[in-house]
């Protein structure tokens, strides 16, 4: 059996097959069960060695060809498997407790297995359409046929579509440069080209504005999952070009382009945050945010600023999972996710708007929550490599938490006299519980963290050395 | 001989995409998108293997067909733009501009592209005036068609320097895909739904 079939194609054959389940439930109980398989195979198989199980000889084999190109996956690329799809089964178990909307867990599957393709094409290059191919496949879960869909889908759909043909064409100048790299006009050229190609695909400033509006139009939950997956695709996507490249990634000016692109996101997507009066759109400008400490991350082009980066990763995919979850309880009872309509919503949906408040504190990395660690090592970091950015990217931070602070207020200040009751279900509310803990354990023990970013490293030849 | 075609395509593609991007009428703006198809055609069939050149005229028609199908379900009359002037001067202004711009951009990349110079003028018109669409409108119908022509310039010219079937495959995919989505925002909504 091929690594990419188990992978890659078992999730899609599952989709297919989960199109034709109606019951959402059911749908997600049978995607929950695969995905636990799929993460435990990635984490504890080893690819390319032959097994004894019962007598039966087993060997995962690494690659796949289609049509003249390969889907690789090795040994150093299963932890990060075992993470994209433990992440997961924690969004499609959130499903079980919530109104989703529809056909989300094909979708969700869907979109999965083309991240994971995109993460193991060989040439990497490709990885830009799969990409495309699975920002085509989020339309239907974006919009409803029949109702117009707004700007935010709009802008998603044409800035994704356009990174595809300036990476492309960037990717075929690089290797021309790799052969005679001292031809300096065309890696001017090719800088240029994949520049702008990442900074639409992964919503660089000032190609951002999709974001809070997708945040503000579409359910809280798709929102959510787009953000998680899309943005890791594409940041590991853009770590494979500076691994593959070494011009590129010994280039000076990479890391101040990164710190700048990641401060000027930082800082105005935290000041911005704090002038939004939907929780949708403060989601969005935290998803920005968090974009932005990314880019830093690798902007200090050393092996800790990639730990950093992966580091990053499961606060990130907690955080926002607990706030898509607790939004999508809010709008499913108390409907629009303005802050006028959810005045003093903390009274009655106690759980869900501790969740909110929990989820986008942690993104924003406030101390004693599983954020706080990774950005406390950022900041510390960037302190020292970039005096002039820090103060920058200190204000947006600060600019966000404030901005959690005017939530906290709107959510459980009240008007007049309101009882404190709680609505939600008592599934909603224990798997609200479970995801506080989690944010404030993983915060106070961040050593739990470490078995799921330690291994990754090695996925990158250069980078992680 | 296939020079002559070129230049054949290359009016093609001119006429085409200036008229897709004046004309308000469906029918006539689909038309374009298929005669854009047909320059694709003819042009990469010089670079590309035929199947591969074919691939792409039968993608770009049907992903034609498939918008042409969503726009008669529909019957929707094309809403004007509130945020860009209207007028038809304005726009075959920019579209000159966009010509213009264009023709010097290709004849500086003819050498590192490897392409022919109606093959770089054509790729690099409809990347431009496919762009000029997506910025002056925000119907879902004509930000389809935008994306649809600026891909058709870009696989014009990539044409030149990657004949890689997985890409070729890719593209197809994402013409109809795109086609697809156009489909789905202009899609009635349906009884019960």
């Amino acid at each position: 059996m091929s690594a990419p079939f188990l992978w890659i194609l078992l999730p899609l054959l599952l989709a297919a097959a989960l199109w034709f389940v109606k019951n959402q439930r059911i749908a997600a109980w049978i995607a929950i069960a695969v995905l636990i398989l799929l993460t435990l195979t990635a984490w504890l198989l080893p690819v390319d060695t032959v097994m004894s199980v019962g007598g039966f000889s087993v060997k995962i084999t690494p690659a796949w060809e289609i049509l003249g190109r390969r889907l690789v996956i090795d040994n150093t690329v299963t932890p990060l498997l075992a993470l994209i799809f433990g992440t997961a089964i924690l969004w499609f178990a959130s499903t079980l407790v919530l109104t989703p909307p529809r056909r989300v867990i094909p979708f969700g599957l869907v979109l999965t297995a083309l991240l994971v393709a995109s993460l193991t094409v060989q040439p990497f290059l490709y990885a830009a359409l799969f990409i495309e191919i699975g920002v085509l496949l989020a339309i239907p879960l974006l919009t409803q046929p029949g109702k117009q869909p707004g700007r935010g889908v709009i802008r998603f759909l044409i800035f994704q579509t356009l990174a595809m043909p300036f990476i492309l064409f960037s990717g075929w100048l690089l290797t021309g440069i790799d052969a005679n790299p001292g031809n300096l006009g065309t890696v001017a050229q090719a800088a240029t080209l994949l520049a702008l190609g990442f900074a639409f695909l992964l919503a660089v400033f000032p190609f951002y504005t999709w974001i809070p509006l997708l945040a503000e139009e579409t359910h809280p939950f798709t929102a959510g999952l787009l953000f998680w997956l899309f943005p890791t695709a594409t940041l590991f996507f853009g770590l494979g070009f500076l691994d593959h490249y070494a011009w590129l990634r010994e280039s000076p000016l990479l890391g101040t382009a990164l710190t700048a692109a990641g401060a000027l996101m930082i800082v105005s997507g935290g000041l911005l945050a704090g002038f939004q009066r939907h929780l949708g759109k403060v989601m969005g400008y935290a998803v920005i945010v968090e974009i932005g400490f990314s880019l830093l991350a690798v902007g200090l082009r050393s092996r800790s600023g990639i730990e950093l980066f992966l580091m990053l990763l499961v606060p990130r995919a907690l955080g926002l999972l607990l706030w898509t979850f607790s939004l999508s309880i809010l709008q499913a009872q108390a409907g629009e996710l303005s802050l006028d309509n959810l005045k003093a919503a903390g009274r009655q949906w106690p759980y869900a708007a501790a969740g909110v408040l929990l989820g986008s504190f942690g993104i924003a990395g406030l101390p004693l929550l599983a954020g706080f660690p990774s950005h406390l090592a950022v900041w510390e970091t960037l302190a020292a490599a970039s005096p002039t950015a820090f103060p920058w990217v200190f204000t947006g931070s600060a600019g966000l938490i404030l901005a959690n602070i005017r939530l906290l207020s709107t959510l459980f200040v009240p008007d007049g006299p309101i009882v404190w009751m709680a609505r939600e279900t008592k599934a909603q509310r224990v798997l609200s519980v479970l995801g506080w803990a989690l944010l404030v354990l993983l915060g106070i023990l961040p050593a739990w963290m470490t078995p799921f970013w330690s291994r990754l490293p090695a996925l990158f030849e250069h980078l992680g050395q | 001989m296939s020079a002559f075609v070129s230049w054949i395509a290359f009016g093609l593609a001119l006429a085409c995409g200036v008229s897709l991007f004046l004309s308000r009428n469906w029918r006539w703006i689909l038309g374009c998108l298929a005669g854009q198809y047909l320059a694709l055609f003819l042009l990469v069939q010089i670079t590309l293997p035929l199947s591969s050149a074919a691939a792409k005229l039968v993608t770009g028609w049907m992903a034609s067909t498939i918008l042409a199908i969503a726009q008669m379900n529909t019957g929707q009359v094309e809403k004007s733009e509130t945020n860009w002037p209207q007028g038809q001067w304005f726009r075959v202004l920019t579209s000159g501009i966009v010509l213009l711009v264009t023709l010097a951009l290709a004849q500086r990349s003819l050498d590192l592209l490897g392409i022919s110079l109606p093959a770089a003028w054509t790729g690099f018109f409809l990347i431009g005036i496919g762009l000029l669409q997506l910025g002056v409108t925000g119907q879902p119908f004509r930000v389809v068609l935008g994306l649809l022509t600026t891909l058709s310039g870009f696989e014009i010219v990539y044409a030149g320097v990657e004949n890689s079937a997985l890409v070729t495959a890719f593209l197809v995919v994402i013409n109809l895909g795109l086609a697809m989505a156009g489909s789905y925002f202009l899609a009635p909504l349906e009884e019960g739904a």
